[in-house]
């Protein structure tokens, strides 16, 4: 007796399957999408509705436009911050990945550095900004300090426990074959260390724009060569309040492509075999 | 009685006085692989894990290690490997102290594969670390995964696997730096009968092709009577060797051998030694 992979409608399970798997798929891009328009529209009308001006609330053709009359110095504060972000970011990853790891190599280097990464941690980034900006002459660098504080203990901290976290027999398999140091640490820890690191990389990624943007307002600058906060600073001191939009908007898709691109990536690097990023089937 | 001797090591009763069999399955005096004698291990918090443990095994056995939970066999398993150090007595593997002899092959009580690799870098790993190029390691990698019955699975990822075949890849990245002796250690515990029974047949043929030295760790009566040439029973609190029988019955075993009297006999004998550990637990431990 052989069984019968076609359901009544004479249409292949399989196939239906994969139209049912990219309906699914569709489905998860059109809904949000839907809803997000749906509250911009939303919105728009009640704003002509009740005929809010702009200085208070403006409606979302109007922050359209401002994005596009003040498109070039918008995208010149943009650059300003996705450099500062960016630039943060990677040193923090670059620091807390060394830190980390020599923390999860000697305990007593951990339990004599720890406690000043905790303080850089809990101190708000906006009591330390000021301090930094008169220490720090350059105020790029200045920024990138504080944005670098935001961003690096999320990764150090997440890294530490990733690299103790491999399997404890696999490690006895690594001793039982006399596995170097640089092996154990490139075939063992690295791998094991990988889920934890990807998701402090999401949390971090977020928190150096963050940084970034906390420590622009607190220093105040202003000038050509300056983010999106001190543009929404300057519209908020002009009362430009449309400007202040674009600039939030700008912020936040900035954001966004951020969180994408960390997801992706953790997607891509644990997607085959890590549960958090593996799609089960139902 | 069958063909069953009884000797007790590490106390002093004999249950019934015979004298233990001192050849391997060939019928030849076979060379000592592992010399245990008078070994303890005491842990940092002051638990007698092992005491007085003395044990010879021969070239060429199928020991397994038999006793109830926390009477040691796993600690001693890992103090032959060099996993785990003695605290006192002394251990030779091929002559030399644990740790310092690379012809072994160790199967854990999970499969402990790694799931970022592929099947075929889990089997590569132990030749990697000697330093072995992935083109030199490709021949024995597969021949190793060919005795397990993987060979289709080279590009799989564990989670692919079922339990069975996890475990599988684990025997054969044991397998494949062509040891001498396996150590296992409860490695058929978390599966289904019809695959624990598969893989028993398996391993007591690699154990018969390979001319190896198999110490198998197990809570399993059944098990350990149909693949051992002596069942080493432990007690526990601290834990001890109370008892050894060897089971004569001849290889090669197959699932026939289940249904014989013999075995059922084996295992009787086997399954008293074992209620008659709870005799000697010492309550001060």
């Amino acid at each position: 007796m052989s069984i019968s992979t076609t359901d009544p409608t004479g249409i292949s399970i399989e196939k239906r399957m994969r139209r049912h798997a990219q309906f699914d798929r569709l489905l998860r891009l059109v809904i949000p999408v839907l809803t997000l328009l749906s509250a911009v529209a939303m919105w728009e009308f009640l704003v002509w509705y009740h005929e809010v001006p702009h200085y208070l609330i403006p409606a979302p053709s109007r922050i359209a436009a401002t994005l596009i009359t003040d498109w070039w110095s918008l995208m010149g504060s943009m650059w300003f911050t996705v450099k500062l972000t960016l630039m943060s970011l990677a040193l923090a990853i670059i620091g807390g990945v060394a830190l980390g790891t020599v923390f999860a190599m000697s305990r007593v280097v951990e339990i004599s550095l720890f406690p000043f990464a905790v303080i850089l941690q809990v101190t708000p980034v906006v009591a330390i900004a000021p301090l930094i900006l008169i220490y720090v002459p350059n105020t790029f660098y200045a920024l990138l300090i504080c944005a670098w504080i935001m961003a690096f203990f999320p990764i150090l901290s997440s890294t530490a426990i990733g690299l103790r976290s491999a399997d404890h027999n696999l490690r006895d398999m690594f001793t039982m074959y006399r596995a170097s140091p640089w092996q154990r640490l490139r075939y063992l820890l690295i791998p094991s260390a990988l889920p934890y690191f990807m998701a402090a990389l999401k949390i971090a990624g977020g928190l150096a724009l963050i940084g970034a943007v906390v420590a622009e307002f607190v220093a105040g600058t202003a000038g050509q060569n300056t983010g999106l906060a001190s543009r929404i600073l300057e519209s908020s001191f002009r009362s430009e309040i449309p400007r202040m939009f674009a600039a939030l908007f700008l912020v936040s898709v900035l954001g966004i492509i951020i969180f994408l691109i960390t997801s992706w990536l953790s997607k891509a690097v644990l997607g085959h075999w890590h549960e958090s990023e593996i799609k089960r089937e139902r | 009685m069958k063909s069953t001797n009884f000797l007790c090591r590490g106390s002093t009763r004999n249950l019934h006085g015979d004298d233990m069999n001192t050849e391997n399955n060939s019928g030849v005096e076979a060379p000592i692989q592992i010399e245990m004698s008078g070994v303890d291990k005491v842990f940092g918090n002051g638990t007698i894990a092992v005491r007085g443990l003395n044990l010879t095994v021969q070239q060429g056995e199928f020991v397994s290690f038999l006793g109830p939970s926390g009477c040691g066999k796993s600690t001693a398993l890992k103090m032959i490997s060099g996993l785990l150090s003695h605290s006192a007595g002394e251990i030779t593997v091929n002559g030399h102290p644990p740790g310092q002899s690379q012809d072994i092959g160790y199967v854990f009580q999970e499969a402990t594969l790694m799931p970022w690799a592929t099947v075929f870098d889990n089997v590569y790993l132990p030749l990697r670390l000697k330093g072995v190029s992935r083109p030199d390691a490709q021949v024995d990698v597969e021949a190793a995964l060919a005795s397990v019955g993987l060979s289709k699975f080279n590009d799989s990822y564990p989670r692919e696997l079922s339990g069975g075949m996890k475990m599988r890849v684990s025997i054969a990245r044991a397998m494949v730096t062509k040891p001498k002796l396996l150590l296992m250690d409860e490695p058929f515990a978390a599966l289904d009968e019809m695959t624990r029974s598969r893989l028993n047949n398996d391993v007591m043929a690699l154990w018969k092709k390979r001319d190896l030295t198999v110490i198998f760790v197990t809570h399993s009566v059944f098990e350990s009577v149909y693949l051992s040439s002596r069942v080493v029973v432990m007690a526990a609190r601290p834990g001890r060797v109370v008892n050894e029988i060897a089971q004569h019955d001849n290889y090669p075993r197959t699932e026939q051998y289940r249904t014989t009297a013999a075995y059922a006999e084996n295992c009787r004998v086997v399954s008293q030694a074992l209620e008659e550990t709870m005799d000697h637990v010492d309550i001060n431990h």
